[in-house]
């Protein structure tokens, strides 16, 4: 290896901040589904679920943010500025990269309409929320095959840790769906379940 | 300005975040739904009304003024 | 024209068909006042109140529209709402069957008092006349003198319970569901396509529309003086047939139901009313002042008899199972509460109540009661303990397997539900 320079400092920060980048949106995932589902965990009250939610979105926000940034900025390959937010524009490994910018688009409109939610309806503010569900695969396969680092050894332990809490979370909050009925079907479905227990025809 | 807490029925899903933090003012029915203390808010609780209001996952608790909660239904 | 009927034609002219010139000879030319503010305070003076239920002052109502629109330099639209979401109720029907255009001059006052350049007249169609076949000709009419200034457009109400209420009114107009909204700002403030709104009962209207002929003096020759002019009601008796009739504000129910037996119950306000004995009714007033010592209504004048042939408790167990289906199923305490007090009702019905019943129908009434986005489970609520208090009697009876009823057959009016036709089965 060659002598460590200010740019190739910058080159690991980005890897190192990359990878703790995905834990952080893992977390930020599964906590939002034990949100949606009111899951009540030992020891954790649900206003403190909810607001470990949002403060690791924002956590995750900005080691994103240092993440991109350092890449970016060190010499070790060219990766214009654009290529943060705007797809396919590094020649870099354009594919696995532009996905890293899709996703980061994705984690700020989610951000952006989270913090201005009081001025949005519910329907804008839940419709790109949903995007965020998008965002982690988007996220997860950006940063398997983006550079070697998640496909070796205990980070690949990790990464694929990573994806199977995702999926089960994400199966859970699926199942939770059948629950959720349309407005229109609950009251129905309440009487039937009443009258059902009541034992009176 | 005495404030009142105001909670959108439509929007409220009974997370309960809101009873955790104001357990002074806010209570939960049996079906995990808020039950408000109409009158308005001791001064000393406007902190956790408003950490209340915050923590809400559909923001559905409000904090208005005392006569502003009165609505035509 | 102190006598009644007002709103309704006498009797010997129901037959003759309901055309612009009869309505224009009858009551005189549509006296457009051109005059900011002028009829405003003819509403005031005469004191009317709206006749939708909640009966609240006519003339503030307008007087926010005003206000509103002058404020937020929008251009407000009127409203007459005739859904008649409630299934005991008649009149509203019956008033736009035989005096559409008394109707429809109030709706072109109104619109004229707060400005608006829209009017839409709401009504429920699943009647037993095509009352909009007949809106429409009237409208037709009207057009062709011209009379109208500002265009009538007609909607038709879902039939649901909740279709009538202010707020699902407008989300249904606006597109969407006719389930209410719990929008902070007023709906005279900020209601249909987020201009001020005024929205009022068709009977009101026409009220209104003989107030501004005939002076706010000649509206009080009738009525008490809180409660002045007359109202329209629809009174149920033992042979169940909906009876429409215009009384004066503060008679006596003793006028209104002659020979009423002393063990029959009386409905006062409709499915969201009061049930009262027999003997207490016959002590009150139809006006608020006087019902509410009894905490009754006269909300949308409901009146019906209930025989004592029949039993109250199977009755109110089928309203309220009709009443919690029609929940909007938007707000927890409704949503929950009432399916749980429809089904101990007819635990209750059946003679299958269980120690704790009654205990709990208590709770879960007060914990519905002021927590959702709209009047629903308020008014059910009411309708059931009064119930529950009138026919105490009768629910002891049932604890011991008895009941007092000769009949089961069905006596309120209960249409289908349709919630029903989704998931659940009977």
């Amino acid at each position: 290896m060659s002598e460590i320079n200010s740019s190739t400092a910058l080159w690991y920060v980005s890897r190192a901040t990359g990878a703790v980048s995905l834990l952080l949106l893992t977390a930020v995932m599964v906590l939002g589904i034990l949100v949606t589902r009111k899951t009540k965990l030992p020891g954790m009250p649900s206003f403190a679920v909810s607001g470990l939610h949002r403060n690791l979105s924002l956590l995750s926000t900005a080691f994103v943010a240092v993440h991109v940034l350092t890449a970016i900025a060190d010499g070790y390959v060219t990766i214009p500025l654009t290529a943060a937010v705007i797809p396919l524009t590094s020649s870099y490994e354009r594919f696995w990269l532009g996905l890293g910018a899709v996703g980061f688009d994705l984690m700020l409109a989610s951000l952006i309409t989270s913090l201005l939610r009081r001025h949005l309806s519910r329907t804008a503010w839940r419709t790109v929320h949903l995007a965020a569900y998008l965002s982690w695969p988007v996220a997860w396969f950006h940063s398997y095959f983006v550079s070697g680092d998640l496909q070796h050894g205990v980070l690949r332990l990790i990464a694929i840790a990573c994806a199977l809490a995702v999926i089960a979370a994400a199966l859970w909050r699926v199942a939770a769906t059948g629950k959720n009925l349309p407005r229109a079907q609950r009251v129905g479905v309440l009487m039937s379940a009443m009258h059902s227990k009541a034992h009176v025809k | 300005m005495a404030e009142k807490l105001l909670v959108n029925p439509i929007d409220c899903a009974g997370h309960g975040a809101c009873a955790e933090l104001l357990p002074e003012a806010i209570t939960l029915d049996e079906w995990g739904y808020p039950i408000i203390d109409p009158r308005p808010l001791h001064p000393s609780l406007t902190r956790d009304a408003r950490a209340a209001v915050s923590a809400c996952p559909t923001l559905a608790l409000r904090l208005v003024k005392a006569e502003a909660a009165d609505r035509a239904r | 024209m102190t006598g009644l009927p007002r709103l309704l034609p006498p009797p010997e002219d129901k037959k003759r068909q309901q055309h612009l010139n009869a309505h224009l000879q009858r009551h005189g030319r549509l006296p457009y006042r051109d005059g900011a503010g002028a009829l405003i305070r003819d509403i005031e003076a005469a004191g009317l109140t709206g006749r939708g239920g909640a009966a609240f002052p006519v003339h503030k109502k307008l007087q926010a529209v005003r206000d509103a629109a002058a404020k937020r330099h929008r251009v407000p639209k009127v409203i007459a709402n005739g859904a008649e979401s409630e299934p005991a109720s008649d009149k509203d029907a019956t008033l736009l069957w035989l005096s559409p255009h008394l109707v429809l001059d109030g709706l072109q006052l109104a619109a004229e008092a707060v400005g608006a350049d829209t009017a839409i007249l709401y009504f429920h169609a699943d009647r037993a006349h095509d009352v909009g076949a007949r809106l429409h000709e009237a409208i037709r009419q009207r057009q062709a003198l011209p009379l109208d200034r500002v265009p009538v457009q007609l909607a038709q109400a879902p039939a649901s319970f909740l279709s009538g209420q202010e707020t699902a009114l407008l989300n249904h107009l606006a597109g969407g569901p006719a389930i209410p909204t719990f929008t902070p700002p007023r709906v005279t403030e900020r209601g249909l396509a987020g201009a001020p709104t005024l929205v009022q009962n068709v009977e009101t209207l026409a009220h209104l529309a003989l107030i501004a002929r005939q002076g706010p003096r000649w509206f009080r020759g009738v009525g008490t003086q809180e409660e002045p002019g007359s109202m329209l009601a629809t009174v149920r008796g033992h042979d169940g047939q909906p009876r429409i009739s215009e009384v004066p504000l503060g008679l006596p129910l003793r006028a209104m139901l002659p020979e009423l037996p002393n063990d029959s119950a009386v409905l006062i306000g409709g499915y969201h009313g009061t049930w009262l004995s027999a003997h207490q009714a016959l002590q009150l007033t139809l006006d608020n002042r006087s019902l509410s010592a009894a905490q009754a209504r006269v909300g949308a004048g409901v009146v019906i008899t209930l025989p004592p042939d029949r039993c109250g408790l199977a009755e109110v167990a089928r309203v309220v199972q009709y009443l919690a289906l029609e929940s909007a199923g938007q707000c927890g305490p409704c949503l929950n509460a009432l399916p749980r007090i429809a089904a101990a009702l007819a635990e209750i019905a059946a003679g299958r109540a269980r120690q704790r019943t009654l205990d709990d129908i208590e709770r879960w009434s007060g914990l519905a009661a002021g927590r959702g986005a709209c009047r629903h489970p308020d008014g059910t609520a009411r309708f059931v303990s009064s119930a529950l208090r009138t026919f105490a009697f009768e629910v002891g009876r049932h604890r011991n397997g008895r009941c007092s009823a000769a009949t089961r057959e069905p006596f309120l009016p209960v249409p289908q539900s349709a919630a029903l036709a989704s998931s659940w089965r009977s």
